[in-house]
């Protein structure tokens, strides 16, 4: 076994493989860029090499400064991680030239699957279901009808040299593949001066599930089942599951044993995973092959209880895999959520910068027997750069059933406190709680059919608002008595004693609220008793309240009058006014946002570097109109349509706030 | 007997209803609170008793003798908050607009006096269209009363103002000599002489909102400490404020007690500060994990960003806040900052409130604007306030203390009383490079040179223990700790006892 290994790679992924390395008893090193000074993964290794500028190209890519830092050190081996260098078939070479391991697969393996078409005609032989097709020459329309009718319908009929949706057409039977056919060629004639045209069949409701592998360098293969990654926001990972709620026995023997073949056909050794793409009747066809450790790993890790960075590891160092296929066994559910550093209500925009509080939930296995586990590579404290993946962390739930895992994720993502940086917590709480992903009847579409027009928060249903008046009501509650015992003067303190209304978006509700005991019997107007339990106080952040013995948490913000409450993707202010203050407050008028449908606002906090029109000028749609840098990066705004300058309130060198107005348009 | 008891409800109920449902609903109509209501809000449940609710005015001219409105426009008395005492006025825009009549004047009159006498504070709920003309010059004598007893209870009670409708005129000036002054967005304003006059005699045209609304008295003139979305925000916020305040200068603010932990550690303040000098952060970052319960009131959020200031708790104890802002104007020194931190320190020790000061500071911000500003005179006002201030005093340098701006924030020299720096902390003249810059002015035309010169500045000075052992800096302490430290060092200097020259007042350059 290696004494000593280092990756080539930063953030979560190297602090999960330093994880196991420990457990194994290797000695670890870290690489780090300028930017990654003060990083996770530097902290948690043994040692650490410097190795560049922040740009990854400058330091994460460069293969001549990994390989220095393991002569270094002496790192006998590499683990890649993902992204970077993993799927780099010169990087696993170079490492062999210099009798340095690498923990991946070989490097005929990488160049195999690195090509679409090569890896495609590799599965085709591997007799992998692959999408059926015709790329060769197509006679004529007859011709065309022919082949789609043997693919069956629908199919899809493109130009071979059309990129994007241009020249593609999707066709349900005879008459439209005839007509899809003719003008397809035509089309692809004029277009691209090639009219030649391919058939394929159309995937229809598709999910993205992949097969994970595992294989040594004796010829031993297993698969470790799959993981069903079908939420996904614009071909990005969001939200990962395994098993998959769809797939059956069978299907999954199916799929598994032809991932398996494909990985013997290339003499695949380590972790890799095939993809597959599964339509609505459980066909399903090989997409490509990933020669990495996959983000999503830990779920398969979760429902096998195989350590899939200590195979590779054992596989690199020319061991014999312990577990065949028998062994394999799928146990439980596992989720994952992506907490990635961006703004869900602005249309997921990156937002990078200083994580002022990072309070992830308790990891670890619970009193009922699920499992919470974070892979992290940030701290509180620490910083999302603009030069790297704005991941912050792989939430992840193990629970018996896939109900419960998704429940526990739900309550997980209550408990993770991340502020400073905008975050997708709401978003990924709101899906967790959106009745089609409860279903499992999901699809690769299913953020862009449940969200067309983004992600707008979280609505209050009638439970949610009586769970929400009653945690205020107790929080309330709770700094009254504090209030009582601290500032009492000459005088009673009047306010302590006097009836509650909860008073939530312009709406007042009376309040009851009794001791119990260490209870709170909460009655909100005509509904029934809550009994609440807690052991918040006050200035805490996090709330941990059980209502009727269910166990929540809820983010605590104090508000005037009141708190701004987060849980489940809500995100809902809250007062608790004496009876008489609640009526008050109702007379107060209602103040709308102004509209800012006519005006240039900008969208993050930043500096403004340029301003490219006057007032009174007439600009057209997608114009430059000014450029606000921010994290050192230049941000081009632009107009959304053709409109008359009205006022620039701001000026060249301005630092503004998100929001601030750039510019008003004339209506 | 019973019948007496039947007179005086309905008297009450009368007064109560002010100028009448009408007018009430008028007030209702503009997205305003009543006078009384208002009270309600501010004070707690029962808690207020009103003096001198059937006051009427003596007016006889203009048809005023036919027009007599119990209470003349004004509620007084007194009530508490949180159970602690303050008087209270609140102007009554339904009787005769809120008009300051010789009769209301001595109704505030009478509620100030007594606040001075019994060591309470005053709060003032302005809405009032200003002198009441008909009575002339006894309504301008009423105002100069009013304003000789805001001179005679500053520094010996807090007062506050709330400014909830129109305050124009002569009548800005009482408000502007209380402590702090608070605004309603959208229903309020201020001003010395209103848009009809600015348009006949300057012939600029500009809306009530513009000349003297929340935003204008926040972000441009400073002339208002704070503004909230309505009436009712606005009185819970001042209720929240009035938690950290004396209820004069002969008692200590008051404790609250906290489930915080007095040596919470944040380990995240060790990485606050940038490794780059000149990458700003944010110092509000810093006061909210040292505080009681992260909370902080902050005063003139809007105004002169470069500096911050209010009020926290630390082991339940208020403490006054003034904090360098590296992230605008990169936390110099300018006349607004000055006059505003100024104005706060001299508050903070007249109230007993001790003070903390958080230090990066580049130095005094150059330029035309500045000088002939007058920044000589303005930025002295600070290093007044702090010179004289004899509250308990602890700084903590962060990163930069540059120059005479070091001097000015709470240095070791004008007499705080523990100075405390990070390991970020670069106590010196200048920055390294302006400073060899100057000292090797010969070798400028050598970048190699002068980087090697500037290194060499930078390892001499861009760091605390030069200062540090000169004693100027007590200890140079762990960000992280920067809680339980400062914490202890306060609760030490509660004995802090001293004395300074008599005389009958200072000189500050105002």
């Amino acid at each position: 076994m290696f004494k000593k290994i280092l990756v080539a790679n930063r953030g979560e992924i190297s602090c999960r493989v330093f994880k196991t390395a420990k457990r194994m008893g290797i000695g670890t090193v870290a690489v780090y860029s300028e930017a990654d000074r003060n990083a996770l993964h530097v902290d948690m290794a043994d040692e650490a090499v410097f190795i560049g500028a922040a740009p990854a190209a400058e330091s994460y890519l460069v293969i001549d400064k990994i390989i220095d830092a393991c002569k270094q050190t002496g790192a006998e081996a590499v683990h890649p991680g993902y992204g970077f260098l993993s799927e780099r078939a010169e990087f696993a070479e170079r490492l062999a030239a210099e009798g340095i391991a690498f923990i991946g697969p070989p490097k005929g393996a990488i160049e195999a699957m690195g090509d679409k078409i090569t890896s495609k005609k590799i599965a085709a032989d591997a007799d992998v279901s692959t999408v059926p097709g015709v790329m060769g020459l197509i006679e004529d329309a007859e011709h065309a009808v022919k082949i789609a009718s043997g693919i069956g319908y629908p199919v899809m009929i493109k130009a071979s040299a059309g990129g994007g949706g241009k020249g593609m057409r999707i066709a349900w039977n005879d008459a439209e593949a005839r007509e899809g056919f003719e003008r397809s060629k035509s089309e692809a004639a004029s277009s691209f001066g090639d009219d030649r045209i391919f058939i394929e069949k159309f995937v229809t409701e598709p999910r993205h599930i992949e097969i994970q592998v595992l294989a040594d360098t004796k010829g031993n293969c297993i698969y470790l089942g799959e993981r069903e990654c079908s939420i996904q926001r614009r071909n990005q990972k969001v939200i990962e599951e395994a098993p998959s709620p769809f797939l059956d026995a069978e299907t999954r023997k199916a799929m598994g044993e032809q991932a398996v073949a494909l990985a013997k056909a290339v003499d695949y050794a380590s972790a890799g995973t095939v993809e597959f793409i599964v339509d609505k009747e459980r066909n399903f066809y090989f997409l490509e092959m990933n020669t990495r450790l996959q983000v999503e790993h830990p779920v398969t890790e979760l429902i096998t209880g195989v350590d899939l960075v200590e195979q590779m590891i054992r596989v690199a160092a020319g061991e014999e895999l312990a577990i065949s296929q028998e062994d394999v066994k799928l146990n439980g559910w596992a989720v994952e959520s992506r907490l990635y550093a961006e703004d869900p209500y602005r249309n997921f925009l990156p937002s990078i910068g200083r994580l002022t509080r990072y309070r992830p939930p308790q990891e670890g296995e619970g009193s009922d027997g699920h499992i919470v586990r974070n892979d992290t590579g940030v701290f509180e404290g620490g910083e999302i750069s603009m030069f790297y993946d704005p991941m912050i962390a792989k939430l992840c739930t193990w629970a018996e059933d896939r109900n419960t895992a998704v429940e526990k994720m739900s309550d997980a993502l209550d408990h993770f406190e991340v502020e400073g940086i905008g975050h997708n917590i709401p978003f990924l709480s709101a899906v967790m709680d959106h009745d089609r992903f409860r279903s499992g009847n999901i699809t690769t579409a299913f953020i862009a059919e449940e969200y067309p027009d983004g992600f707008h928060g979280v609505e209050v249903d009638c439970q949610m608002s009586k769970d929400l008046s009653a945690v205020a009501v107790v929080l309330d509650a709770i700094e009254r008595e504090r209030g009582a015992s601290a500032s009492k003067d000459r005088f009673e303190n009047g306010a302590a004693n006097s009836g509650k209304t909860v008073r939530l978006d312009r709406e007042n509700t009376r309040a009851i609220l009794e001791r119990d005991g260490a209870e709170y019997v909460v009655t909100i107007g005509e509904g029934s008793p809550q009994r609440l339990l807690t052991d918040w106080q006050p200035g805490d952040t996090l709330a941990k309240v059980s209502i009727d013995g269910l166990p929540t948490a809820f983010k605590v913000d104090p508000v005037p009058g009141g708190y701004r409450l987060r849980h489940r993707g809500v995100d809902q202010k809250v007062q608790v006014l004496s009876n008489r203050v609640a009526e008050l407050a109702a007379l107060m008028p209602e103040k709308l946002p102004p509209d800012t449908s006519n005006m240039l606002l900008c969208p993050m906090p930043g500096l403004v570097v340029a301003l490219h029109v006057e007032e009174g000028a007439q600009v057209q749609e997608g114009q430059a109109l000014a450029i606000v840098e921010a994290m050192k990066m230049e941000n081009v705004l632009r107009a959304e349509r053709s409109a008359k300058v009205a006022k620039i309130p701001v000026g060249v060198g301005d630092s503004l706030a998100v929001d601030e107005v750039i510019m008003e348009f004339e209506a | 007997m019973l019948e007496v008891i039947e007179q005086l409800e309905e008297k009450r109920r009368e007064a109560h209803l002010g100028g009448g449902q009408r007018r009430i609903d008028a007030q209702h109509a503009k997205g305003k609170l009543t006078a009384r209501e208002r009270l309600e809000v501010l004070l707690d449940e029962g808690s207020f008793e009103e003096y001198d609710m059937y006051k009427a005015h003596r007016c006889a001219d203009f048809g005023m003798q036919d027009q007599q409105i119990a209470g003349d426009g004004v509620v007084t008395g007194w009530g508490t908050i949180n159970g602690r005492p303050t008087y209270v006025f609140s102007q009554d825009f339904t009787v005769f607009g809120g008009s300051l009549s010789e009769t209301h004047a001595e109704k505030i009159c009478k509620v100030m006096d007594l606040a001075v006498q019994n060591g309470v504070p005053l709060i003032g709920l302005n809405d009032s269209g200003g002198a009441r003309i008909q009575e002339g010059v006894a309504s301008l004598g009423g105002y100069a009363e009013v304003f000789w007893r805001n001179v005679q209870a500053s520094g010996v009670i807090p007062q506050i103002s709330v400014i909830m409708g129109p305050c124009a005129g002569g009548a800005v000036y009482s408000p502007a000599m209380t402590d702090f002054i608070f605004m309603v967005k959208d229903t309020s304003y201020m001003f010395v002489t209103g848009p009809d006059v600015v348009k006949t005699v300057t012939n600029e045209i500009v809306t009530a909102e513009e000349l003297g609304g929340a935003s204008t008295h926040t972000k441009k003139s400073s002339v208002a400490d704070g503004a909230f979305e309505n009436d009712v925000e606005a009185l819970l916020e001042v209720r929240r404020m009035f938690d950290f305040l004396p209820l004069s200068n002969r008692k200590k603010p008051p404790v609250r007690q906290t489930p915080d932990p007095y040596d919470r550690v944040e380990m995240s303040l060790d990485t606050l500060v940038p490794d780059n000098a000149n990458k700003p952060y944010d110092m509000h970052e810093v006061i909210v994990k040292v505080a009681d319960e992260g909370e902080f009131f902050e005063i003139q959020r809007d105004f002169a960003g470069n500096i911050l200031c209010g009020f926290i708790r630390l082991n339940g104890s208020t403490i006054g806040v003034v904090a360098n802002q590296p992230m605008v104007l990169a936390g110099c020194l300018d006349i607004d900052s000055a006059k505003k931190a100024g104005r706060f320190v001299r508050y903070c020790d007249a109230f007993n409130i001790p003070i903390l000061t958080l230090v990066d500071v580049p130095g005094f911000l150059p330029g035309t604007a500045q000088e002939y500003g007058g920044i000589i005179k303005h930025g002295a006002k600070l290093l007044f306030a702090y010179a004289e201030a004899t509250v308990p005093k602890v700084t903590v340098i962060t990163r930069k203390a540059y120059g005479g701006a070091y001097d000015v924030m709470a240095s070791k020299h004008i007499r705080a009383d523990v100075n405390y720096a990070w390991p970020t902390a670069e106590i010196a003249v200048m920055g390294a490079k302006g400073a060899t810059e100057i000292l090797y002015r010969s070798e400028l035309g050598d970048p190699d040179k002068i980087a090697q010169r500037t290194k060499d500045y930078e390892d001499r000075f861009a760091n605390p223990f030069v200062a540090a052992q000169r004693g100027f800096i007590d200890e140079v302490i762990m960000p992280h700790s920067t809680r339980r430290r400062i914490g202890r060092a306060f609760e030490l200097l509660k004995t802090k006892q001293v004395e300074g020259p008599a005389k009958k007042h200072d000189n500050i350059p105002l």
